[in-house]
């Protein structure tokens, strides 16, 4: 079913954003989330995107000190989901304005509703920046 | 920005942030849940605002993985609220933390079915989005016409239609008919006509899930995803705002193929040529380009092309197209390609009549599993096992055997199996696969599992010209100084069943190989020391005429020398009496003793094995196979570096990264990581802040859009730092490998030594050697421990590459947290481990620890003071506690009795001390009898909770070197455990000679082979 999960995560490890498409436990999670964060953060940035880590693929990407991290089944297209991050991080840079850790940690409402509007179940929704971003921008004016 | 208003969901996150460890973390979470709570409680009051800002700090606590275990009702009864923010973060926040079982959303339904027929189209998709990610069979059975409806009408606007596309996708998983598959497929079939991208990308996933699911029902829609794909491809036809860096939606045409890949074949003449044209179009019109995101776009939609032209079984001429372009991406450096490229090159290895132009790159392939990028090194394993045959049998696993001095940890167990089966299977001749058995036993004896030495068992068994080749083997491998446990027991035993057979070879005689067998029995376990007693007795009966001496010796070890006759052990005690009983009788019993017989030809298991991990294989590559157009601007093949070496600098540039227009500004507040990697040209530099460093700079630097990771920013470095900069050693490791030099660096103190200490006390020095000091600092509390490790380097140049794993054993459950990838000169990092004890056991913890220094790798493996003591809280009791609970513990196995012999002598203060520094109180005058201990302790576990252990024991003070000692618990494998530990540590091993005891009542000789005769066992195995 394509995207399994979503993290965000920073250079000390800690969860910033965690979106699920499928559904596990809070102990899965703390389990899952301790031993990717711990594969994927001793890399260093000579060595490929693609970790693989029990049934899943992890595809992950760094900027700054932020790690963005997504779970796919194993025939997924790798390449396809590397740029699918660049598009996430370069939505939010759209709307935050040279978008930092900080801008999703205070805001995670707006990171959880781009992500929204970009998938759904697991599948890609929309890859429109314009599109993406339009409800949250209605509700900007709305308020 | 502003927070509309949401200060206190601002001052949470603040007060999280500002947290200094997970204890104030925890603090401050369950202040606010109370705070919630409270607040949810006295529900008047409560404003929509005030329920919103409390959700979403739910859904924060929840994200920081924290249970919420209420409120959920408040998140759900938002989505009924009017207005359109209050809907919003009940629809998001109840579908993060409901899933499709819990009952609340039941209670939804309805407000989400009103939404979805309703007429605000924002709510209709919120509605169609909560159903579309945790919607169960309920929904699909309400909602599903509803949704149909909205995805096919006219009047819908796109934004909500591609909503209804997923949504409806989620109802069909959920029950699969919900879509009416006769009428279904003709308005797919329609959708597909669809002008929007956002709707079109939306049914396309909807498409690959019905066709995977029936392919026939759908074949209408085939000549539709062709003419997508056309106009995605070939004519550009997409809106700017689908482009991304000049591709049109990569992401829809590589659903689109994938869709494609469901057909089982393509009929119709004209939509197969259309395809191959664009198929075509794409292999040939992909460039390597310098933007590092066009290019990954670009090469995404070629390895999905690729796919889609093996699964279309195309001519061969484009086969053999794919094939070179698999192997010039085989051989590029930049790692994400390569990875794919041998990814895509297993798939391939089902298509017929490709395998020999594989075996072409056999040389290249190799180099990549040897690259220090452990997904790397797996897909060119799993490449080189697939790709292996009698042809290239020795070549590949002669490699295998090479890296295992290597090789990543985590790689071993899966290497020496795979390195096993291969030369088992295409061994082009015995000797060679007895050779490679033994050096994998050799290098990794850790990881071989035990049927893989009972197979050179059995090869050698039924194969009378191999016996005094293995037989020679053998011996050359037991001479060496240091032998693994395994290695000694497959040489003992060949050497027991085939040594005669090198009787006239110098070095050979029975009494030499009989010395050299012994030399290893104080070393070893006592489940290989049968073993030894087999070959022992074998050796003796073989050789004629009967050498006194050597029969006097051996004699002397089955009844005296080293006590076996009055062993603690069942199974050897009953050996040694048997082969003594039985080398008596001479000439009258030789048969017993004589050679195994052959074992019946039988399919080896680890042949089978392999054939199931085949079938796994085509499984996976029958889904897809890729294939890629050879680039204009050639990536740099590895293998054409200069012959000093170093690197060639080729491609510096060309895949380095070009800014989105929109962010020029970014560079200018560059995160000091990136200023500072673009100083050094070398973006190692960028881990050696330690993860301590000012988290206020992270933060706040920009994500650096302009500079993802990866290689590729290595090349902007290599560009920045000038084309002659020198070899860097760790820009060329991704081709030669880094200098090994494991052995070269001897560690300070003695490691055990260090271990025992910390068994007893909780801080002090787990290791040391020139570079590194790795300090340890434990707290116990019932079950759980926190251990932290102080990692100092020593140097005044850093230590990277620094990586820890633990390795625990099955009853610990250990955390981790992150240890940097380096540590900075002179500076010392804490990690802290966290442990919880699931259950009683011995067995103990390792840390895999490895870091460099220079060229230096350095690995070592250490046991962690995370033993079956630390976990016992001394618990001195009355007589009165005692006597009734020792009473009512009786008999085994929750009461254990043993007599213990070859006991280091000590006085019974000193026991005393020795238990109660294991946390055993000792209960004095508890027993009357003076030479006696009574103690008592209490073992905490999360599965048996706190639990009493009583000991007792009985010394005698003639003889300080036995005692009998009795432990009761309420559970049978704690007493043992416990029984097992005190004795490790009140036995040294057997080294004395002793006047042996009143001997047991030997059993009576039996002609049968002991369970442990690996023989017997291989017989079980088939």
């Amino acid at each position: 079913m394509g995207i399994r999960f979503i993290l965000m995560v920073n250079k000390q490890g800690q969860t910033r954003l965690a979106q699920y498409y499928e559904w596990l436990t809070l102990e899965e999670r703390r389990a899952l989330e301790g031993e990717i964060v711990r594969k994927c953060l001793a890399r260093n940035e000579q060595q490929c995107s693609f970790v693989e880590h029990r049934n899943y693929k992890i595809v992950y990407r760094r900027y700054a000190s932020l790690f963005f991290l997504v779970g796919v089944d194993n025939d997924e297209n790798e390449l396809a989901i590397l740029e699918f991050i660049h598009l996430l991080v370069e939505t939010m840079d759209r709307h935050f304005g040279n978008v930092c850790e900080l801008d999703i940690m205070f805001h995670l409402e707006k990171a959880h509703f781009m992500l929204e509007e970009m998938v759904m179940n697991g599948s890609i929704v929309e890859t429109s920046k314009a599109n993406i971003l339009s409800p949250i921008q209605l509700m900007d004016k709305a308020s | 920005m502003a927070m509309h208003g949401m200060r206190g969901l601002s001052i949470f996150i603040s007060d999280i942030r500002n947290c200094q460890n997970k204890e104030q973390e925890r603090l401050r979470v369950d202040k606010e849940l109370g705070n919630i709570r409270n607040r949810f409680k006295k529900e008047k009051g409560l404003t929509p605002y005030d329920k919103k800002k409390y959700v979403w700090k739910m859904l924060y606590i929840y994200m920081l993985g924290y249970d919420v275990d209420f409120g959920h009702m408040e998140a759900v009864s938002l989505i009924s609220a009017p207005k359109y923010p209050e809907k919003q973060v009940g629809y998001i926040v109840t579908s993060c933390l409901l899933n499709e079982n819990h009952d609340f959303l039941r209670l939804a339904i309805n407000t989400v079915r009103n939404d979805i027929i309703g007429q605000n189209e924002t709510f209709q998709c919120l509605a169609l989005t909560l159903v579309g990610n945790i919607g169960g069979r309920e929904f699909a059975e309400s909602l599903a016409p509803d949704v149909q409806k909205l995805l096919l009408s006219s009047s819908c606007r796109p934004l909500v239609r591609k909503k209804a596309a997923l949504c409806l996708l989620r109802l069909f998983r959920k029950n699969p008919d919900v879509v009416n598959v006769d009428g279904w497929a003709d308005r797919m079939t329609q959708l597909l006509d669809e002008r929007d991208l956002g709707v079109l990308t939306s049914s396309m996933s909807l498409l690959v899930a019905l066709v995977s699911n029936n392919h026939e029902a759908y074949w209408t829609c085939l000549p539709k995803c062709v003419k997508i794909l056309e106009r995605l491809a070939r004519n550009q036809d997409v809106p700017q705002e689908y482009t991304y860096y000049g591709i049109p939606s990569p992401w829809l045409q590589v659903k689109t193929m994938r869709a494609l890949q469901y057909f089982p074949t393509i009929e119709d003449p004209n939509t197969r040529r259309t395809l191959f044209e664009v198929l075509q179009w794409i292999l040939m019109g992909t460039d390597v380009v310098k933007n590092v995101n066009k290019n990954n776009a670009s090469h995404a939609v070629l390895f999905e092309a690729l796919a889609l032209v093996m699964h279309l079984d195309a001519e061969k001429e484009m086969m053999s197209q794919c094939v070179a372009l698999l192997g010039k991406f085989i051989a590029v450096r930049e790692p994400n390609i390569r990875y794919l490229g041998l990814e895509n090159m297993t798939r391939m290895l089902i298509v017929a009549d490709v395998q020999e132009s594989i075996k072409r790159h056999q040389a290249q392939i190799i180099t990549s599993l040897k690259d220090p990028d452990i997904s790397i090194c797996r897909r060119a394993l799993d490449l080189l096992y697939g790709m292996c045959d009698i042809t290239n049998a020795k070549d590949i696993v002669e490699e295998l055997l090479q890296y295992l001095n290597s090789a990543d940890f985590t790689m071993l167990e899966e290497l020496s199996l795979k390195a096993a089966i291969l030369a088992e299977k295409f061994a082009p001749d015995l000797s060679w696969y007895v050779d490679v058995i033994l050096q994998l036993i050799e290098k990794a004896g850790d990881f071989i599992s035990d049927d893989i030495w009972f197979h050179v068992v059995q090869f050698v068994t039924n194969n009378d010209d191999l016996q005094p080749y293995a037989a020679a083997k053998a011996k050359e491998y037991l001479d060496k100084p240091a032998v693994d446990e395994k290695m000694v027991k497959v040489c003992a035993y060949i050497l027991g069943e085939y040594s005669h057979l090198l009787a006239r070879r110098p070095g050979c005689s029975p009494k030499e190989i009989f010395s050299i067998i012994h030399e290893k029995l104080p070393s070893v376990s006592t489940t290989t020391i049968p073993l030894l007693l087999s070959a022992y007795a074998k050796i003796l009966m073989h050789t004629q005429p009967p050498d006194q001496v050597l029969q006097n010796q051996i004699w002397t070890i089955f009844t005296k020398e080293l006590r076996y006759e009055s062993c603690i052990d069942a199974e050897i005690q009953q050996r040694a009496v048997e082969y003594f009983a039985l080398s008596r009788k001479g000439a009258a019993v030789m048969d017993i003793l004589g050679e195994m017989p052959k074992f019946p030809e039988r399919q080896s298991s680890l042949i089978k094995k392999a054939e199931d991990a085949e079938a796994d294989t085509a499984e996976q590559s029958a889904l897809k196979l890729r294939a890629q157009q050879q680039p204009s601007n050639a990536l740099v093949v590895t293998d054409q570096h200069p012959s000093n070496g170093e690197p060639l600098p080729v491609f510096v540039g060309q895949l380095s990264v070009v800014k989105a227009p929109n962010m020029n500004n970014t560079e200018d507040h560059s995160s000091t990581e990136q200023v500072l990697s673009q100083e050094n040209g070398n973006l190692s530099q960028v881990d050696q802040q330690p993860p301590s460093a000012d988290p206020l700079s992270d933060l706040l630097g920009p994500l650096a859009i302009e500079g993802p990771p990866g290689a590729t920013v290595q090349y902007e470095n290599s560009a920045v730092s000038g084309l002659e900069s020198g070899p860097d050693v760790v820009d060329g490791s991704a081709i030669v490998p880094v200098e090994v030099g494991t052995n070269t660096i001897q560690p300070i103190g003695n490691i055990a030594v260090r271990f025992h200490a910390l068994c007893l006390k909780d801080s002090g020095v787990l290791y040391e050697d020139p570079y590194i000091q790795i300090g340890i600092k434990a707290e116990w509390r019932a079950h759980q421990g926190r251990l932290v490790l102080f990692l100092g380097n020593k140097n005044t140049s850093p230590l990277v590459s620094v990586q820890a794993l633990i390795l625990p054993p099955a009853h610990l459950k250990m955390e981790l947290s992150l240890v940097p990838d380096t540590i900075p000169p002179r500076a010392q990092v804490q990690c802290p481990l966290e442990v919880v004890n699931l259950r009683p056991s011995r067995d103990v913890a390792v840390l895999d620890f490895s870091y460099k220094f220079g060229t230096h790798m350095v690995n070592i493996k250490l046991r962690l003071p995370a033993v079956l003591n630390k976990f016992l809280q001394p618990l001195p009791v009355s007589a009165e506690e005692f006597f009734p609970q020792w009473r009512s513990l009786s008999g085994p196995p929750l009461k254990l009795q043993e007599v213990v012999r070859g006991v280091r002598p000590m006085a019974l203060p000193e026991m005393a001390n020795l238990l109660h520094s294991y946390r055993i109180a000792i209960s004095p005058g508890l027993d009357p009898n003076p030479n006696n201990l009574v103690a008592s302790t209490t073992f905490y576990s999360e599965n048996t909770r706190a639990i009493v252990c009583l000991v007792r024991i009985e010394t005698d003070p003639a003889d300080r070197t036995q005692l009998r000692m009795t432990l009761a618990s309420g559970d049978p494998t704690l007493t043992f455990e416990l029984k097992e530990f005190i004795k490790e540590q009140l036995v040294s091993i057997p080294t004395v000679a002793q006047a042996p005891t009143p001997a047991p009542p030997a059993a009576p000789p039996t002609p049968q082979i002991p369970p442990n005769d690996p023989a017997a066992l291989l017989t079980d195995l088939l």
